[in-house]
Order: C-alpha cells, then structure tokens, then sequence
C-alpha cells in the first residue's frame, strides 16, 4: 500500500540557534525508517516523469522501489549506473525545479522527496555497501579531462566505466571545484565529496592536482601526449565586482575569495594557517545560492548582523527557496529592493559602512524580469566591516586563450553543439559553467555525461574507419 | 609532492632554494611566480620564479622569513618535500624593444629583479642594476646581479658598505649624468616602488613594477590580489605581476597588503614559541 500523505517525511535538522554557531552539516538524513516511509510515497509510474526532469536520468522509481523493499545496495547500484556523485546530487540538487517538479505526487501536495531518498541511499553505502568491483577491460585509448568539478569527474567516471585511460588536471591542490571551495561544510561535508572523489579513483581515474592548465600545458600539447580527446570543465571561477567605490578597502571579498578561505583552507579551523576577517556586521550582496552560503558562512564565524542586499524581491531571488528559508532561520537580515552604490571605509582603509539605494521594480527586461530602478534620494547606509560581493562569476580565460580554434562568445562562454558537447575545435569537448556560465553541479554533471557519450563515439568512430 | 634539491642561506633572514618541477621548470619565464603550501595545514603563498633550469627540471625559489610559513618553509632541507607548488603562474614580463634599462631591486625584491636583469642582459640590453639592502651584512647576489648587467651600484641605508643612500639617489644620480633609460623595472616594498615612480614620472620614463599583494589561489579565481590600476580593477595573478607604475593606487595597495598583520604577527608569534619549547624539549 502506498503511503499517501500528503506531505514529505521531514527530515531532521540541527536547531537554527545551534547550528549557526557551528559548520556541522544543517540536514541531518533520513533514518532507515524515515527512508521506507518516504519511498512509499512514490506510485511507481509507468510514464515516469521524474526521470525526464533529472539531467542524468537516474531510474528514480526503480531505486525508490528497492528502497522500500529494504533493498539499499541494489537501490544504490541503479542510481551509480547514471550518477557518480549521488551523496552530492542528493544534497545540493535544486529538486524542486528538476525531478521533483515533475512528481505526479506534486499535484496534490508536495512531491516525493527524492533528493532526500537519493542522500539516504548514497550515505547508506558509504557506511554499510561493499567496496565496489571493477571489471572494466582497458580499450587502450587515452582521454584528458582539464578540471575536477563536478563536469569533469563526471564525464571522467563515465569514461573510466567505458574502459578509457583518464587522466584528469586540477589546477588546485585538491579535486572537486566548487564541491570542495565553494558550497560550505554545513550544506555538503567535504569529507562526503572526498569519498566519491575516492571511489572515482579506485575506479582507475587518475587526477593530477596542482596543474594550471594553459599555464603549465596546453590543449595542443595534451594532444602530442598521446591523448585522443579532451574534455574542457574549467567552470566559471572568475569573479564579478561591482565597480563602484570602495572594492577595494580592506574587508571587502568576493564571494568565491570568502568561501575558499573558509571551505578550502579552512581558515574557521585554529590549526589551519589561512587567515580570515571574522566580522561583527557583514553585508552580502547578491541574491543567488552563492549569497546564501556567504551569509550563512559569516554567521557562522561570529558576526552579529549579517545582512543581505539584494535589488529586486524576494520572489525573483535566484537561490533555491530552501536555502533562503534556511538562512531567515538562522537571523540573516534581508535588505531587498535595495541597491549598493559605495562602500566607505576609516582612515586606515577598513571597511566602515556600505551606502545603498532603494529601489522600485519598473516594466520587465529583455531576461523577462522587472528592471529595477533606483528611488531618487532613498540613499542610506548601513554601517558593516565587511562586504561580501556575491554577484555572479564568469569563466575563467586561461584555456580559451591559450587554445588555437576553440570559439567562446561575448560572455566567454565556450561555444559547443548542445547535443554533443563538440567545441569547434576537433576531439575538443566542453560542457558545465564553462560552457553555460554560472549554472547548477547538476546540469554540469550532464553536460559532463553528454560529452563522455560523444568523445566515446568520437573515438570509436576514429578507429573504425 | 616537489623536492627541494639545493638550498643556500643568503643571509640571516634569506634563504635560496631548488625545487624540482620539472613541467614548471619546461615554461617558467622571468616575471612569472609559483604559489606553495608547504603542508596539509598550510597556506598558501606566491614566491617568484627566481631561476629556472630546463634540463634539470628545476625552479629556484628565494625567500625572506616573515613569518610562519616562510619560517617553517626554511625547516625544509634538501630531500625534503614540499606538498604543493603550483605554476608558472602570472604574465612573463615583456622586455623586448628596449635599449637602455635600470633594473632596481630593494632588499628581498633584488631575487625577483635579478632574474629580468639576467633575461635583459642575455638578450643584449644594456642594464643598470641598482640594488638597495639596509646594511652591509644581508647583500644577497652580488656575483650573479654583476653578471647580468653592465654596471651594478650596491646602495645600503646606513652606508656600510661605502655607498650610503636609497635607490632613488642612485637612480637620480644616474639620470642626472646624462643616462638615457627607456625603461625602469623596480621591484621591492611597495613604499621604495613608489618612490621610484614618483622619480620616474619627473622624468617620464616608462616604469614597471612587479606588484606583490595577498593571494590565495594565484589563478584569477578570487579577486584577493586585486588593485586599482590606471582607475581599473586588475588581478595582479593573472593581469599581472607586473604593472605600469604611473598608473597604479599605492596607497589602497599599501593599505591592503596589511589586512592580516595582526593575525600574521600572533601566528608568527605562535610557531616561535612552540619551536623555542621543542628546541628546549629535545
């Protein structure tokens, strides 16, 4: 009989008073009886419209069946046939809008909960699954894959199953882009990104840190390697400011500065060297996951206030709702329709406050939302000692321009065929932020398994001929 | 993990050091630097490219205790590893086109003023070294500053070494003979690089400098390195080091390479202490 409540098992999560006060992990997972509970909430449709609405494809209904039947390692081993990262996807997906928002049990009511479901499943393995067996025969074909974000390891991974020898080149000291510096401890564990790393090295993938390709190798050079393709996943690290006054006084990050202190060097941990400001009062601007993170973060390391700043509404934030949600739990200040235009600072060049305007929604833009438009003398200020500038990153122009043949467009996107993931540059393939711009883990892990799909036939096709 | 081959004390508070890394080693260009993190702990932090031997795949790296991890990095010797060394990173510099060139270097600066000496000189430029240190005692390269260039002035703060002055009045002194410099590459703390620009611009010679800010990744990833230059945001890791002194905000660069001094000072202040109690200990 399937449990027809209308609403999604909750899951347990730290208190809001506690757990701004540390970076343990807010969502605490499901327990095995929380799982059953859940997955028979799924009606196991025939037509399954959920499975259209995830970028990879995971068999959700069949997985979902296995968990209820109390079957986890089978449900684990039909999510590992599309997803590498399932521990990953499961927390940090936006569900709502992908497979979630096609749940015929979304009509009347709130859709099976099968990010949760997936996390439980992915958790359970890492604790109770055997260690998996490859038996994957070598085709004796060499790929490179140029960045260990979630794109890179996941065309890597499929690769690696075809029977490819792949070699992937991080420019940081450790894989895993922005599942490692970017999205905090408390949203996705490192410890949880490390282990699926480490599975997709047991599987044969081989990673190379502290490679600045473009730098250190080039495309061109890659290919006299010996390597038949390579996979482009570089992602879009390079951030944006805002160019007004006072970027430049001491307090002031950007976001991804802030985070990688914080995520990848941990400067919140006494015996890590990396030093960082840990404000009383803290202005985030931006309106994205990124902002929430930040803002969480600085609560986190002691500050008072934290305010974000953000110039619509609340309904056109680009976070996901949860996350918004979660940070007013945890006493983040919401400053909407309100705009910086200058950061001021003391003598010795601190920041002191951050001046704003406040703004008026007009007609819609070109992207379809209302513009926003500065109300004439609503200027205020609100004093912070540090701001955090969380206004979208862009791709970083290292590979591009040292690529001879690879088209980007204005933005410096990499330009590539939607269906292959073919740069217009021969064995060249791309797909994630570098292709997209700032987009979500989930649709670069399918750009990513695109691209592996077409650099297989690529090569096949090469030797066939 | 990158061996350290050689290592030579310079002075009291510098040290010399080969690494080998060899990818590094096959692209490295005078101007360009590496970013290091000596352990699991560390941070991590830029040092120039001081040298390089493309057959023996190494770099050579010099650096000034200043801290923490300067000081535990000079607890390497030679066999030992260090865990991260990641590069050739930044712009190399361009030093093509120029017939007449003073080359400065303050103090630890001279590592990195040294090797665009040697590139310049190599490529049959005529340089001016001019090298600037407090005292006597902690001159730094001497031999090598002497055969990469024409003429070499030694200038120390309190005239220990018979030429009392700063680098400014070398360099003056050499302009007001009648010296025809068509480019002026200084590099050292930043108040000496701004004096130097402040002279330069009297005269209106082209001057560069290499610019030395906090970094975190040394990829372009966070904005960490960034100044204001010629009223423009630039990120001295990618869009750089080196930059066009007339046009750059010392005073906010100034300002921000400040933003840890205290945390710097107690994390120094820290591993002295715990290296004093296991010295005791032993």
């Amino acid at each position: 009989m399937p449990n027809m409540s209308p609403v999604k098992t909750p899951m347990p999560e730290q208190e809001p008073n506690v757990r701004n006060k540390n970076f343990e992990e807010v969502a605490l997972g499901y327990t095995d009886e929380m799982a059953a509970e859940e997955a028979k909430r799924c009606l196991n449709c025939k037509n399954k419209p959920c499975v259209s609405g995830c970028p990879v494809g995971v068999r959700i209904p069949e997985f979902i069946q296995r968990v209820a039947e109390g079957d986890m390692e089978g449900a684990y081993q039909i999510i590992k046939t599309t997803n590498s990262l399932p521990a990953v996807c499961g927390r940090v997906c936006p569900q709502e809008s992908q497979c979630e928002q096609k749940c015929v049990r979304g009509i009347k009511g709130e859709p099976v909960g099968i990010g949760r479901l997936e996390r439980y499943v992915a958790d359970w393995h890492m604790k109770h699954g055997a260690p998996e067996e490859f038996d994957v025969k070598p085709n004796g074909h060499k790929v490179a894959v140029i960045g260990a974000g979630p794109a890179g390891l996941t065309c890597a991974g499929d690769l690696a199953a075809m029977g490819y020898s792949v070699t992937v080149y991080e420019a940081l000291h450790t894989a895993g882009g922005v599942l490692m510096y970017g999205i905090p401890q408390f949203r996705l564990p490192k410890e949880i990104v490390q282990k699926e790393i480490d599975a997709l090295k047991e599987k044969g993938v081989k990673i190379k840190t502290d490679m600045v390709m473009g730098k250190v190798l080039s495309v061109d050079e890659l290919f006299e390697m010996g390597f038949e393709a390579v996979f482009i996943g570089t992602g879009a690290g390079l951030p944006n400011f805002m160019n007004i006054p006072g970027e430049g006084l001491i307090g002031t990050y950007s976001a991804n500065e802030f985070l990688t202190r914080v995520n990848l060097m941990k400067a919140y941990l006494d015996e890590y060297d990396t030093p960082i400001i840990r404000p009383k009062n803290v202005a985030v601007v931006g309106g994205g996951n990124v902002a929430m993170d930040a803002a969480r973060t600085a609560k986190r390391l002691g500050a008072e206030n934290v305010y974000i700043i953000y110039r619509r509404a609340e309904e056109q934030m680009p976070a996901r709702k949860e996350e918004i949600h979660h940070a007013k739990e945890e006493g983040i200040i919401f400053k909407l329709l309100c705009n910086p235009i200058a950061i001021h600072g003391d003598d010795d060049g601190r920041v002191k406050a951050i001046e704003c305007v406040e703004m008026e929604l007009g007609e819609p833009d070109a992207s379809g939302r209302r513009r926003p438009i500065a109300k004439e003398g609503s200027n205020f200020e609100i004093p912070v000692d540090s701001v955090v500038m969380a206004i979208g990153n862009s791709p970083n122009p290292l590979i591009r321009s040292t690529t001879e043949g690879l088209e980007a467009n204005s933005h410096g996107c990499i330009v590539v065929d939607d269906t292959t993931m073919a740069t217009t540059r021969e064995g060249v393939y791309a797909a994630g932020d570098a292709v997209s711009g700032a987009a979500t883990v989930i649709l670069a892990m399918g750009g990513g398994k695109e691209a592996a799909r077409s650099i297989d036939k690529y090569i096949q096709s090469k030797h066939s001929k | 993990m990158f061996k350290i081959v050689e290592k030579r004390i310079l002075n009291d508070s510098m040290t010399l050091m080969a690494v080998e890394a060899p990818y590094i080693a096959k692209k490295a260009k005078a101007g360009q630097f590496i970013i290091l993190r000596v352990n699991e702990f560390g941070e991590r932090i830029p040092l120039t490219v001081a040298d390089y031997d493309r057959e023996k795949g190494t770099i050579t790296i010099i650096y000034q205790k200043v801290g923490k991890t300067t000081l535990m990095l000079d607890q390497l010797n030679v066999g030992d590893e260090i865990l991260d060394f990641i590069g050739p990173l930044g712009k190399a510099t361009e030093l093509e086109g120029y017939k007449n060139v003073a080359v400065i270097g303050g103090g630890a600066g001279c590592a990195i003023a040294y090797p665009q000496a040697k590139a310049l000189h190599s490529m049959g430029t005529k340089v001016d070294m001019i090298a600037g240190f407090r005292s006597k005692d902690i001159i730094i390269l001497e031999d090598e500053m002497k055969a990469a260039s024409d003429r070499l002035m030694i200038t120390t703060d309190d005239g220990s070494n018979g030429n009392k002055g700063f680098v400014t009045d070398a360099l003056r002194k050499n302009i007001e003979e009648g010296t025809k410099y068509d480019l002026v590459i200084a590099i050292g703390p930043l108040v000496m690089m701004r004096a130097i620009c402040n002279l330069t611009k009297e005269y209106n010679i082209k001057t560069l400098i290499s610019m030395n800010p906090i970094m975190i990744d040394g990829t372009g990833m966070c904005g960490g390195c960034r100044l204001t230059v010629g009223g423009k945001t630039k990120f001295a890791c990618v869009d750089g080091p080196d930059f066009d002194g007339h046009e750059v905000d010392f005073d906010e660069a100034i300002k921000r390479s400040r933003t840890y001094a205290d945390l710097e000072k107690e994390a120094t202040r820290e591993y002295n202490c715990r290296l004093m109690e296991g010295a005791n200990n032993a």
